[in-house]
């Protein structure tokens, strides 16, 4: 085994062992924050997708995980209200079931990658990072101003939906819910990198021109890679706001996109467990740093500066060596 | 996110003493942007825990970032692993929203030292649900109680186009009963209001009313009164609060505004309260001071009364009331929300500070228009 | 509507549009030369503001203070790319993106712990005070239209700046090949400090500018640094008549989207929700604008052909 398979391993058990510890102890509150996350990580590996195979620096992925947010929203804000989503053409109620939920941050995440990535896709480099940061300004004023939904005072949610067979409500069982599906991604990620088609994804970030050369189309590649991240990413969203019972603009706002990118490069670009390593670091930071002292973003942008500077490969790199592992 | 127990509670805790008696968690805005209305929030709260001097409170104090999902994970966090009795501290209305429904079902009390959003106070009432603060209307209906009192006939109107401030402006017009020049939606944090000054000149108003909360109102009024368009003006309190007043300078002299407190009313509570805040932080203090400090004694005077644990008992005695607000005289309306006067204040300079004085009243022992909707 | 009111937004627009340009041309150019995203431009703007301020409230002059600002993050700026921006300019964009929001925190904070969660007063000067008539009986602030008079000022200087002198030349150069100018025997990192010392001293000086009619405080760059980056992107990154362009066009649509929209839809429909979803829209326009640029051309108005 490698380092980077150990440390791997390490990270899954300590995800599975200190919840349990915490159930033991009855701190429901380090359960919420290993929830918390395990849903970053699910936002970041779909980022990593883009980005980490697929080259694509997208600076607007919190246009998919507001999408899912809302879709949890709106369907149970409905479905708590007992008023219809709409009537006409024909009557779509609201639900509290998430799978049906799950189902339509997919869905609507998939079509808004599609379109932007159609879009955006025309443009690299820094154009690409500044037009999916367009794309993610744009949901977020208009997020703000649907009063609908509550505009910029988001909705609240009051009681957390259901799966069947568990109760959400419990909090080990709504994380082992959420883990469950970042393990079922991050195994889906593992193969996609071994398929042709992750392979082809992958040439197709280091030399398009041989892409094309054997007649593949790497636009094609690189918007179905898009979707893909953009799929995960709006269900993280879904569960989010599951997590919180509470949706809001601020789920679109860039500077989560910034984070979720943060979390990417945090762990290490293009590792498969690269987002898991980084939003395990970033949460731990956010809640020790904080209960130290007021002004603890400065030191947490300084631990950012040491990351880029000192430690190229993020966490991942620093533990187990620089060479990234393709297996 | 700053933890800070009581001194005597945690005297109380180290000589072996038995567990405080009521918990409070505290979510407020302590950094970034706007952390200057959470921090005078935490100051005025604070003021009144320590001047009471007991051991059976203990206080938990956490920094939102006035971000919703941070606050929904404090609370979750000071419900889960603090047990707390009561929240209190949460500046805005966003992240109330966020935090209160699902405390409230959970069975703490919720005490707002400020945001009171329409949603809880008509259908959403819970009878664990108190605003110390006001309704989030009151401002912005006594200032158009103002505007109708003075005479204006043709006012023009603006607010962002969010929530807070299209209640803000509906709010205006339920007591304004001239007509309007103008009802113009800015963009959220907009710094630049060029444009709509203009729109302000060529409508032919009589007179402005503006909600631009925070760093929008500073800039609206800096530009205003530089464009020599000379309107009166009228607001609420939140663009001429003691924080902001000093960053807009000249510009705001001789502006009213409506408030439900100032720094000079004149009662005895608030004459020991703006002493002893001075005395302690050395700087006035502003209304979210003024708010924070009456929260914590009406949670004292509660927790005199009865068990925090007895739900019933406990909002019976919240709703009593029987503290010496700063604002005189308090009481609350059958949605918790309070019933109190509304007060137009005029900008003025004392020596080298910005600050307000009482000029005339808005509105006398005010309640809110969702009463009817709250069925507790 | 009259035609004096459109006047008046149209100058409204150029003023924003101006001021936009000081801090997109800063960001262009350290773009164009270096190859570097510097998200914490913003930062350097909010440096220049706080000097301002701070200077302003014990000396009371507006000339020093703008000195300050230009000297503050002239400074600040010289300093991180010493510090830390030197090393990234062979990274990827990534990287350097992680950095500079690492920088963005640590400035916002720091600037917080230094000066208070309270916002700054920063007035303009008495002289440009109040407003001046116009031919054909506009009313306009006399201060806006020496914003927009300095910022055509320092438009044309820069254009001087590097068409005409040596240090132009060798920007110029260094844009289209570093390893040919270190090659001649200039020396190339000092060229790069300098580069980004002017970038931040543009930033700031907007800051200072802008500070004196909004409100100094915490994290007042952000707001600035997406519209400047918007510029940018949709003048061509590098080119410093795209950002020109592009930070007029910004700052026109901004303004007249957002009082012109509301009363276009208020023929077809309702006052209010004309108003309502007039503004929705207007806040939207700007990034509709740039999509709409870029679908078209994918490398701006006047970006090198990728």
């Amino acid at each position: 085994m490698s380092r980077e398979t150990l440390f791997n391993a390490a990270l899954l058990l300590g995800l599975i062992a200190v919840p349990a510890w915490a159930v033991m102890m009855d701190e429901p509150f380090t359960i919420t924050l290993a929830t918390r996350a395990v849903i970053l990580a699910l936002a970041a590996a779909g980022l990593n997708i883009a980005l980490g195979i697929g080259g694509l620096v997208s600076l607007g992925h919190a246009v998919f995980f507001g999408i899912g947010g809302y879709a949890m929203g709106i369907l149970a804000h409905h479905a708590q209200s007992y008023t219809p989503l709409m009537e006409w053409p024909f009557l779509i109620e609201g639900t509290k079931f998430m799978p049906v939920i799950w189902l339509l941050a997919v869905v609507v995440s998939a079509v808004a990658a599609f379109l932007i990535g159609l879009m955006s896709l025309r443009t690299t480099g820094a154009y690409f990072i500044m037009i999916t940061l367009a794309f993610g300004q744009m949901f977020y004023y208009f997020a703000i101003s649907w009063s609908t939904y509550g505009g910029e005072d988001g909705m609240s949610i009051y009681i957390r939906n259901d799966f069947p067979g568990l109760n959400t409500l419990v909090p080990i069982q709504f994380y082992g819910l959420c883990l469950a599906i970042l393990v079922v991604v991050l195994i889906f990620t593992a193969r996609l990198r071994r398929s042709p088609f992750g392979l082809a994804l992958n040439a197709a970030r280091q030399v398009p021109a041989r892409v094309e050369a054997v007649g593949m189309d790497p636009m094609r590649l690189k918007l179905v890679a898009f979707v893909i991240s953009g799929v995960i990413t709006g269900l993280a969203g879904a569960l989010f706001a599951d997590l919180n019972r509470f949706v809001s603009p601020t789920m679109f706002s860039w500077q989560f996109s910034g984070e979720i990118m943060i979390l990417v490069i945090l762990g290490g670009v293009g590792r498969l467990f690269g987002p898991v390593a980084g939003a395990v670091t970033f949460v731990a930071l956010e809640h020790f740093l904080g209960g130290i002292t007021e002004f603890w973003h400065i030191f947490l942008g300084l631990i950012l500066l040491a990351v880029v500077l000192f430690a190229r490969g993020g966490i991942t790199g620093l533990v187990a060596g620089k060479e990234a592992t393709h297996d | 996110m700053k933890k800070l127990m009581l001194a005597t509670a945690a005297a109380a805790l180290a000589a072996g003493g038995a567990m405080a008696d009521v918990k409070v968690g505290m979510i407020t805005t302590l950094s970034g942007g706007g952390a200057s209305l959470g921090i005078d929030t935490r100051d005025g709260f604070m003021l009144a825990m320590e001047d009471a001097n007991r051991d059976d409170v203990e206080v938990v104090i956490e920094d939102d970032q006035r971000k919703p999902d941070i606050a929904v994970q404090l609370a979750d966090k000071m419900i889960q692993s603090e047990k707390v009795d009561v929240l209190t501290g949460i500046v805005w209305s966003n992240l109330a929203m966020a935090v209160v429904p699902a405390a409230t079902a959970q069975g703490l009390f919720y005490l707002s030292t400020n945001a009171a959003p329409a949603q809880l106070a008509g259908k959403g009432c819970n009878s664990n649900y108190f605003s110390v603060s006001y309704q989030n209307d009151n401002l912005h209906e006594g200032a158009g109680a103002y505007a109708t009192q003075a005479g204006f006939k043709n006012t023009f109107i603006l607010a962002p186009n969010y929530p807070a401030g299209i209640d803000s402006l509906t709010g205006f017009k339920r007591f304004y009963e001239g007509e309007l020049a103008g009802e113009v939606y800015t963009k959220l944090g907009q710094t630049d209001y060029a444009a709509e000054i203009a729109q302000i000149r060529a409508s032919g108003a009589d007179s402005v009313f503006f909600f631009l909360p925070g760093g929008m109102g500073i800039s609206f009024l800096k530009q205003y009164a530089d464009s020599g368009v000379d309107l009166p003006v009228v607001g609420p309190a939140f663009s001429f609060d003691q924080g902001i007043l000093q960053a807009v300078g000249e510009a705001a002299v001789g502006v009213k505004n409506s408030s439900t407190w100032s720094k000079d009313l004149d009662n005895e509570a608030n004459a020991a309260f703006v002493a002893a805040f001075q005395q302690k932080y050395d700087r006035l203090p502003s209304i979210y001071a003024a708010q924070g400090y009456d929260t914590a004694n009406l949670l004292l005077s509660a927790i005199d009364k009865a068990d925090v644990n007895d739900d019933a008992a406990f909002a019976a005695a919240l709703k009593e009331a029987d503290f010496a607000s700063v604002r005189g005289e308090f009481s609350f309306a059958a949605n918790n929300h309070p019933i109190q006067n509304v007060y137009v204040r005029e900008v003025i300079k004392e020596g080298d500070v910005f600050t307000n004085k009482i000029v005339g009243t808005a509105l006398e022992d005010h309640a809110n228009a969702y009463v009817d909707a709250c069925k507790m | 509507m009259s035609t004096i009111l459109i006047i008046e937004q149209v100058l409204n627009g150029l003023q924003s549009g101006v001021m936009l340009f000081l801090m997109a041309a800063g960001l262009t150019l350290i773009f164009g030369v270096m190859g570097l995203i510097n998200l914490a431009h913003g930062s350097l703007y909010m440096v220049g503001a706080f000097a301002a301020a701070a200077v302003a409230g014990v000396t009371g002059s507006f000339v020093l203070a703008l000195v300050a600002a230009l000297a503050a993050a002239a400074l600040a700026g010289a300093v991180i790319e010493v510090a830390v921006i030197r090393r990234l300019y062979d990274s990827d964009h990534l990287d350097q993106v992680l950095a500079t929001f690492a920088l963005i925190l640590i400035f916002s904070e720091g600037t917080r712990w230094v000066f208070g969660s309270f916002p700054l007063f920063l007035d303009i000067p008495d002289a440009l005070s109040g407003p001046v008539t116009l031919p054909g009986g506009i009313q306009y602030p006399l201060y806006r239209l020496a914003l927009i008079g300095v910022g055509l000022l320092v438009a044309f200087g820069l254009w001087l700046l590097i068409e005409r002198t040596r240090i132009g030349i060798q920007i110029r150069a260094g844009e289209n090949d570093r390893e040919m100018i270190a090659a001649l025997g200039v020396d190339i990192s000092k060229l790069y400090t300098l580069v980004f010392a002017l970038g931040a001293a543009l930033a700031g000086l907007a800051g200072a500018l802008v500070g004196a009619i909004q409100s100094v405080q915490v994290g007042m760059g952000e707001p600035v640094l997406i519209l400047a980056f918007v510029v940018i992107v949709i003048g061509g990154i590098g080119s410093i008549k795209g950002a020109f362009i592009g930070a007029l066009l910004v700052g026109l649509t901004d303004t007249l989207v957002g009082i012109f929209l509301p009363e276009v839809l208020k023929l077809f429909m309702d006052a209010a929700p004309a108003t309502s979803a007039g503004s929705s829209i207007a806040s939207m326009s700007i990034y509709i604008l740039m999509s709409l640029v870029l679908i078209w051309r994918p490398s701006g108005l006047f970006g090198a052909r990728a």
